[in-house]
């Protein structure tokens, strides 16, 4: 997750629920081409998207002491084109988080019309593959994201860790 | 609050179409959840997740899924199969299995086959309704 697909968090609760933006733009290549003439964001560039703002916030719940991926994608339904110069607001809330994994469900909105629905669960690796051997250092999360966060309050034990972690 | 077996198992039938992405006449009592409904492991999680939202209870995953934790004990395995012990620890962790088709051939492989929509609809029902 090293690759920042949002431009940033407007809200944030610890453990419950964040919100992210994404600014849309022309300037992004990939649009030249999906599609010649017709612009709009890839669908899986939505999830992606949905993927990092949960992720960020199912990590900052454990304080990004624990490695979260991304597991499954129980759910994704889409109900309009994103087009550039759209700003998608993303709204990831915790439906369940254990030791193991997190549930999360996410609705993608512009202004006030609902673009997407998206269920995710994220997997905490340490915990779910006991026996395989992963780096000691947390590659998921680091320092990159703290400017995403600039915006919202965090504690400062949760703050802390994530630039501890960035190496 | 008492369920009737019918309303447990639709709402074990919802779980499952929700978290598989199956279709509702594919979830019938009999059907496996890895053999036939395609369910990988962290399927399971995502089970046990929304049984606890629909049924508002904790579904702890080594009750529901008793099977997964036998496999690696070589007390309990012996040539890919479960011996006199593993099969006597099986039928204490899944009372609310049958067991009687399984034990004339223990082949673990097999045990895949015991995750069945019934196994979930019977666990639900014991802790649903007992007492």
């Amino acid at each position: 997750m090293r690759w920042i697909w949002i431009d940033k968090f407007v809200e944030f609760e610890s453990g419950r629920r964040a919100v992210a933006v994404k600014n849309v733009t022309l300037a992004e290549e990939h649009l030249h081409d999906h599609f010649p003439g017709f612009p709009v964001m890839p669908e899986c560039l939505m999830i992606e998207a949905m993927a990092q703002t949960a992720g960020i916030l199912v990590g900052e719940a454990k304080d990004f002491q624990e490695k979260v991926i991304l597991a499954k994608i129980s759910k994704a339904t889409f109900f309009d084109y994103v087009r550039p110069g759209d700003r998608i607001r993303l709204e990831a809330r915790i439906e369940t988080i254990t030791s193991e994994a997190a549930g999360i469900t996410g609705e993608i909105h512009r202004d006030d019309q609902l673009i997407a629905e998206i269920e995710l669960m994220f997997s905490h690796i340490d915990q779910n593959l006991a026996g395989k051997k992963f780096p000691e250092e947390n590659f998921v999360f680091t320092g990159m994201f703290t400017s995403l966060l600039r915006d919202v309050a965090l504690d400062k034990a949760a703050s802390g860790s994530l630039k501890a972690g960035s190496g | 609050m008492a369920m009737s077996r019918d309303e447990i198992f639709e709402k074990v039938r919802d779980v499952l179409i929700d978290a598989l992405g199956v279709d509702d006449d594919e979830v019938t009592a009999e059907a496996t959840l890895m053999g036939d409904l395609g369910a990988e492991s962290i399927d399971f999680l995502d089970i046990v997740f929304r049984l606890e939202k629909a049924f508002d209870m904790k579904v702890p995953r080594e009750e529901l899924f008793p099977a997964e934790g036998l496999l690696n004990d070589p007390e309990l395995v012996s040539n890919g199969k479960l011996t006199e012990k593993g099969l006597a620890e099986l039928r204490a962790r899944v009372p609310h299995t049958d067991l009687t088709e399984f034990a004339k051939d223990p082949d673990i492989n097999k045990l895949a086959d015991l995750f069945t929509v019934n196994a979930i609809v019977n666990y639900i029902d014991a802790r649903v309704n007992a007492g």
